[in-house]
């Protein structure tokens, strides 16, 4: 694998788009070759080099492609965007859109993302150390498939809205998530380490939900389904059930009605 | 003499009044009355006529003062700010017409700017939600001639939208509602015992913050399924009762307004609110709306779809449009700084945006297209007054159902001034020149 | 105005009866002459196809579901909007594009006139400010008045004169172009939840039949003799056994014959066919009746049609017939708008994937080939999409490549997950027959401009016609390597002319050129009594006032051609 360095040497005075920061952009380019990438701030295209310095070449493919980000990227948008295989690491914290709709590949913000990290993810694994902003792992605006594979770690909190729109895939958060978990989702998995707020599972259709700390407010449309003891991200432990949202639509397997579950440690 | 003017529209909120009559000097020069209208409507109307109004576009000194400069001189440093911005942003767009509407797009099309409307503070929420799972909704004269069964969640027209019940929603005798208000049962949500909800059947007043509880909670009960004891500060059995009176309509509509659309749960209330909407639907009839607050906020999210494919929070910078609600809307791109232009028209944000917001007005070139004197246009580098929409010009507007209706021109605006229309058409010709675009 | 001559290319025009001859065609002042002086533009056509512009005469484009489509569907946009370039403005949306895509996209194809199919007439400012904003194209639209409360009332009495009346007035008022009804009664039964199925469900409270609807209409609209007949979508749309409704459309329209000055010969024109030639009694032994709905439409020669030809993709539905978009989002549990219209229509959006791996797609994407396949005149079957329902209309060159190709029908059957199920349940793997161009311009020029009564206008490359021209890089006598190439070629025209203006080039917009919007303008009699009535309903059950709603002053509709008809 070979290992491509950017750092960031002239921060944006607004914010940059950097939606050609990823393994598929890179592979097969040299150093010079990546800084000549186009990259926006606002209505100004612009390449890669002049706000980094490139060092490194890429690999023949991305699969063979690492990236390191360095410096302050704060304000820069779109890193890993639709990345399908290779590498990313960030070393600090980055802005929008980190890994968004990707589909392969390993991506790794040591410190926060901002909003729609992960959007519409079909695969690969994006592991971000600090926090992560509203709309993790969710579905783009007026579409009805969300994310449908991959897996997401965050070892900090969450913003709303995670999970919104899940189809497959998984998603754990080591903290705290604010309102509005798994919305409308109709599948995967989503695992809260610690508490969450309310509209948990609102409209949820399929899918499944554990919290091992609080939830201030319970929807109205889960409805307790006694206790179960369970192994969850190796954590065997005691769990209250729910299953629903009552209120929504459901499948029907084998002539079953499947609702979604919440599952809360007791 | 004096002259009547009939059939007016109104150019206050998204009831978009049309039976105004207005009473006209022999001249056309001077308002004289108003009738038919509400009173904030009346105002309005009234308010063109005051002696102190704002004539000529006005460049803020350095010491606070204003200096007066021409029409020509406006355009200009209009079209040189946002020619020269890197990420301008065009926000308003409610108080004027789909005309003024149309040329600003093409000026954010050359431009490439940001380009929002009022829905970033009100019915943006609405939006996404509609985006998420869909609108059944109806025209008002649908709502006047069939409805029996009329809700207002988190809002309070008697206040708001003074003439929607008189007009469309309780009181009218329509097609098959001969008895008016005798065959309607009012239902009012609302944390507030507000004026509309003392006139309501069943008022429910949901703990603040919880309304996407309790709409989930109908959808349970609409189906006969588990509830716990209360939901959002209601007892189950009530939420069991409003359920069924609901499901025994002929005809029902859900209005809501901003108690729903800007509180905790923001979309997600609506969309739950649509649920409960489409769930109806396999008993009865039901249509759901939002309360518009503008009366042309309408229509720029029509104009802004026809054109751009997307209601509002467009972002052009790339040389295309692109569309995500918490990257391209406005207050997201004021307070995370994005931005390094604003222009504002047919809309007051100094007024209605947080704080933080508004503080970056301070920090980079504004302008400020409107008749009034406003929050905005006092924090504004340029503040360019413009005839009155609806009143001394004319033009298309989109009622809260989505209804087209042209306003007419009443009286002719003070010498020598322009309409939004006519100074936008002055910037994006220089605009033009300066971009080089075709 | 320039001069221009298109020389040496195969000329393709049922106007004339020219059938690929080698041919020049010559422009001037914006229409088609005998011949042009040696200074005209010289337009080199050797090779390649050359025919007029095509009408489109039945797609939904402009007005208010159109809007809603688009305003709730960000996702139909994601990562497709095109940028600025040259004279072309941004665009947007791949099943319902903006008003600028929609005019480039279809000037590209070389379509110069289209019709909006349903204009619902409380909303005729909004349709008309969208037309105004797509380029290029001549378009007009269709108010709809099969659940309009003056029809309903008027009928149940048999008002015929009075009926046609109150038409001449909407259509005027609304800058209107013809009379279309949709789901009759359905939809105002919708108002209260339910729907009429066949043409005898009585309507909820309006106590008259669909039957009575559509015959009433068909007797006012040739009492008026507008340009086009009735312009039905029948009840009972895209449900299993709907043909025997389809049918019994048809036969509504037996003994009535064509009273007008526009050379239109038929009383009714049955619009996306394909919906409704479906047999069956659910979606397990759902199938085609296509064969029997088209040999009653080639027996009855006072009827025309379109396809509605389904093109396999994520689209976005769209139609006056509210209860049938409620029924679909209940099968597919995807966003459902709708929008009843008081006192005149209703309808609904949702959106749809015609996936290839369902059976009952791509049975549908056969049914809709099969209808044109067992057209045996051409001039009265006429290729559309139903844009967006069925799928959008920038599929055309693919539904023209599967029209013209039995290998590309082949190869499409053999990539179906249930190739079995399409051949058991459809005739299409029977059908050898492949349209010639000259039929293709038949059943995209000639055919729907005379079924709208615009065959002296468009459709046809005659000296004195507008000059509506599309050039294709397509050689008729060279055989067709592989169909993909017959896509390409339909795909974008080397040139397109709109009244005489080179609009296209090369494929690329080259002039926004003189859109106009066609409509229809009827004097009657004074008729006192329907004058009255308006002014009561209005009075007291629409939410609008009356001078408002016939508000449409001359910036909604900035550059009208009118088509004059005196029924006096």
């Amino acid at each position: 694998m070979e290992t491509v360095t950017i750092t960031m040497k002239n921060p944006p005075a607004l914010y940059l788009e950097a939606d050609n920061v990823s393994p598929d952009a890179f592979a097969g380019k040299t150093a010079a070759q990546i800084a000549e990438l186009h990259v926006h701030e606002g209505n100004v295209t612009s390449t890669l080099g002049k706000y980094f310095d490139v060092s490194g070449n890429a690999g023949a493919t991305a699969v063979d492609t690492k990236i390191i980000v360095k410096g302050d990227v704060k304000k820069v948008k779109y890193l890993g965007f639709k990345m399908s295989a290779g590498e990313l690491v960030v070393e600090g914290s980055t802005d929008l859109y980190a890994g968004a709709w990707m589909t392969g590949g390993k991506m790794l913000v040591k410190g926060n993302a901002e909003g729609f990290a992960a959007t519409a993810m079909k695969g690969g694994e994006l592991v971000i150390e600090g926090n992560a902003g509203n709309y993790l792992g969710a579905a783009y605006r007026g579409d009805w498939r969300g994310m449908s594979g991959g897996k997401i770690l965050v070892k900090g909190n969450a913003g709303s809205d995670i999970g919104m729109y899940m189809l497959g895939g998984e998603i754990i958060v080591n903290g705290n998530v604010d309102v509005h978990v798994c919305t409308h989702a109709e599948g995967g998995k989503v695992i809260i380490k610690g508490n969450a707020k309310s509209k948990v599972g609102g409209q949820m259709v399929d899918g499944t939900i554990y919290v091992f700390g609080s939830i201030d407010t319970m929807m109205p449309g889960f409805k307790p389904a006694g206790e179960i003891e369970l192994e969850v991200d190796g954590v065997k432990a005691k769990f209250a059930h729910y299953i629903g949202d009552m209120g929504e639509r459901h499948k029907k397997k084998k002539g079953q009605i499947v609702y979604a579950n919440l599952y809360k440690k007791i | 003499m004096t002259k009547t003017v009939t059939d007016v529209i109104c150019p206050f909120c998204g009831t978009l009044c049309d039976d105004l009559e207005v009473v006209v000097s022999d001249d056309g020069k001077q308002l004289l009355e108003v009738y038919n209208a509400c009173v904030i409507g009346t105002e309005k109307f009234l308010h063109s006529q005051s002696k102190d109004r704002v004539t000529r576009p006005r460049m803020h000194q350095p010491d606070g003062t204003w200096k007066e400069i021409s029409y020509d001189e406006a355009a200009e440093y209009t079209a040189q700010m946002l020619a020269k911005a890197k990420k301008p942003l065009m926000f308003g767009w409610s108080s004027t017409n789909c005309e003024a509407q149309s040329v600003g797009n093409e000026i954010a099309e050359i431009t490439r700017a940001c380009c929002d409307n009022t829905a970033a503070t009100c019915h943006g929420t609405s939006l996404i939600a509609i985006q998420d799972i869909g609108l059944p909704s109806c025209t008002l004269g649908e709502i006047k001639n069939r409805a029996d069964r009329v809700i207002f969640w988190g809002c309070n027209p008697a206040h708001a939208h003074p003439r929607h019940m008189s007009r469309y929603s309780i009181f009218p005798r329509g097609f098959f509602t001969g008895k008016g208000q005798m065959s309607r049962k009012l239902i009012v949500v609302d944390p507030r015992v507000t004026d509309t909800a003392k006139m309501a059947d069943v008022h429910l007043q949901v703990e603040q913050g919880k309304d996407y509880e309790l709409f989930d909670a109908l959808r349970v009960a609409f189906k006969g399924e588990w509830l716990p004891d209360f939901v959002a500060g209601i007892p189950k059995e009530k939420i069991r009762e409003v359920a069924d009176m609901m499901k025994s309509g002929r005809f029902g509509i859900i209005f809501f307004g901003m108690g729903v659309t800007q509180s905790l749960g923001k979309n997600h209330n609506i969309d739950a609110a649509i649920a409960v909407t489409k769930d109806l639907n396999e008993y009865t009839k039901f249509s759901i709306m939002p309360m518009r607050g503008h009366y042309n906020v309408t229509g720029s999210g029509e104009v802004f779809g026809w054109q751009f494919g997307f209601p509002y929070a467009v972002d052009l910078t790339r040389g295309f449009a692109r569309y995500n609600p918490g990257d391209t809307s406005t207050i997201d791109l004021l307070v995370r700084g994005e931005v390094d232009a604003m222009f504002t028209i047919g809309s007051d944000p100094g007024a209605h945006f947080p704080i933080s917001a508004v503080k970056q007005f301070a920090h980079i070139p504004s302008v400020c297209i409107d008749p009034h004197l406003t929050p905005t246009s006092g924090v504004s580098k340029l503040h360019v007054p413009v005839a009155f929409n609806g009143v001394e010009c004319g033009g298309n507007c989109y009622r809260m159902d989505n209804v087209p209706i042209d306003c007419r021109k009443v009286v002719e605006p003070p010498e020598g001034m322009l309409t939004d229309e006519q100074f936008l058409i002055k910037v994006r010709d220089r605009v033009k020149q300066l971009k080089g675009a075709a | 105005m320039s001069e221009y001559i298109i020389k040496n290319g195969n000329v393709f025009d049922p106007v004339q009866g020219i059938k690929g001859d080698k041919a020049d065609v010559a422009i001037k002042d914006g229409k088609i002459v005998d011949k042009v002086g040696s200074g005209a533009k010289v337009i080199d056509a050797k090779g390649k196809t050359v025919m007029a512009g095509a009408v489109e005469i039945h797609a939904h484009i402009a007005g208010p579901k159109i809007n809603m489509g688009r305003i709730y569907r960000p996702e139909d946009k994601l990562f497709t909007c095109t940028p600025t370039k040259g004279l072309e403005r941004m665009g947007g949306g791949a099943s319902i594009p903006t008003t600028f895509k929609t005019g480039y996209e279809y000037a590209k194809m070389g379509y110069t006139t289209a019709m909006e199919a349903a204009m619902p007439p409380l909303f005729s400012r909004h349709v008309h400010e969208e037309i105004r904003d797509t380029p290029i194209i001549d378009e007009g639209a269709y108010p709809v008045f099969g659940n309009n409360w003056f029809v309903m009332e008027y009928l149940k009495n048999k008002e015929i004169e009075n009926t046609a009346a109150y038409i001449a007035w909407l259509i005027r008022v609304t800058k209107g172009f013809a009379v279309k009804v949709v789901n009759p009664g359905g939809t105002e039964a919708w108002a209260w939840g339910l729907n009429c199925l066949s043409v005898n469900d009585p309507v909820p409270y309006f106590d008259i039949t669909p039957a009575e609807i559509i015959t009433g209409l068909i007797e006012a609209n040739e009492y008026l003799g507008l340009p086009h007949s009735l312009h039905i979508h029948p009840n009972n749309l895209g449900n299993p056994g709907c043909y025997e409704t389809t049918l019994d459309t048809l036969k509504l329209a037996e003994g009535y014959k064509a009273k007008n000055k526009f050379g239109r010969e038929q009383v009714m024109h049955l619009t996306h066919t394909q919906f409704h030639s479906y047999g069956g009694t659910n979606w397990g032994d759902f199938e085609s009746k296509a064969k029997e709905v088209m040999d009653y439409v080639n027996k009855n020669k006072n009827i025309t049609i379109d396809t509605g030809n389904v093109t396999l993709d994520e689209t976005t539905t769209m139609t006056a017939d509210g209860p049938f978009e409620h029924h679909l989002s209940g099968l597919n549990h995807l966003k459902w708008a709708n929008i009843d219209v008081e006192l005149e229509t209703g309808s609904g959006v949702v959106p749809y994937i015609y996936s290839p791996n369902i059976s009952v797609c791509a049975i549908q994407w056969a049914i809709g080939l099969e209808i044109a396949l067992l057209a045996k005149d051409p001039m009265r079957c006429y290729i559309t999409t139903d844009h967006p329902n069925a799928g959008p209309f920038t599929r055309y060159p693919r539904v023209i490549k599967w029209l013209m190709s039995a290998k590309a029908r082949e190869a499409q059957v053999n990539a179906f997950k249930h190739k079995d199920k399409v051949l058991s349940q459809t005739s299409i793997g029977t059908l050898d027959r492949e349209i010639s161009l000259y039929e293709l311009a038949q059943m995209t020029r000639a055919g729907p401009a005379k079924s709208l009564g615009l065959a002296s206008m468009c459709g046809g490359l005659k000296p004195g016609m507008d000059a509506d021209v599309a050039v294709y890089n397509f050689n008729p006598d060279k055989p067709v390597a592989n169909p993909d190439d017959i896509e390409k070629a339909f795909s974008r025209c080397a040139h397109v002319f709109k009244s005489g203006v080179e609009v296209v080039t090369n494929g690329e917009i080259v002039s926004n050129g003189h859109k106009r919007t066609l409509w229809v303008n009827v004097k009657v009699k004074d008729n006192p009594q329907v004058m009255r009535d308006i002014n009561e309903k209005f009075l007291k059950y629409y939410s609008m006032t009356q001078a408002n709603y016939e508000a449409l002053g001359h910036h909604f509709v900035p550059n009208p051609y009118t088509l004059e008809v005196d029924a006096t």
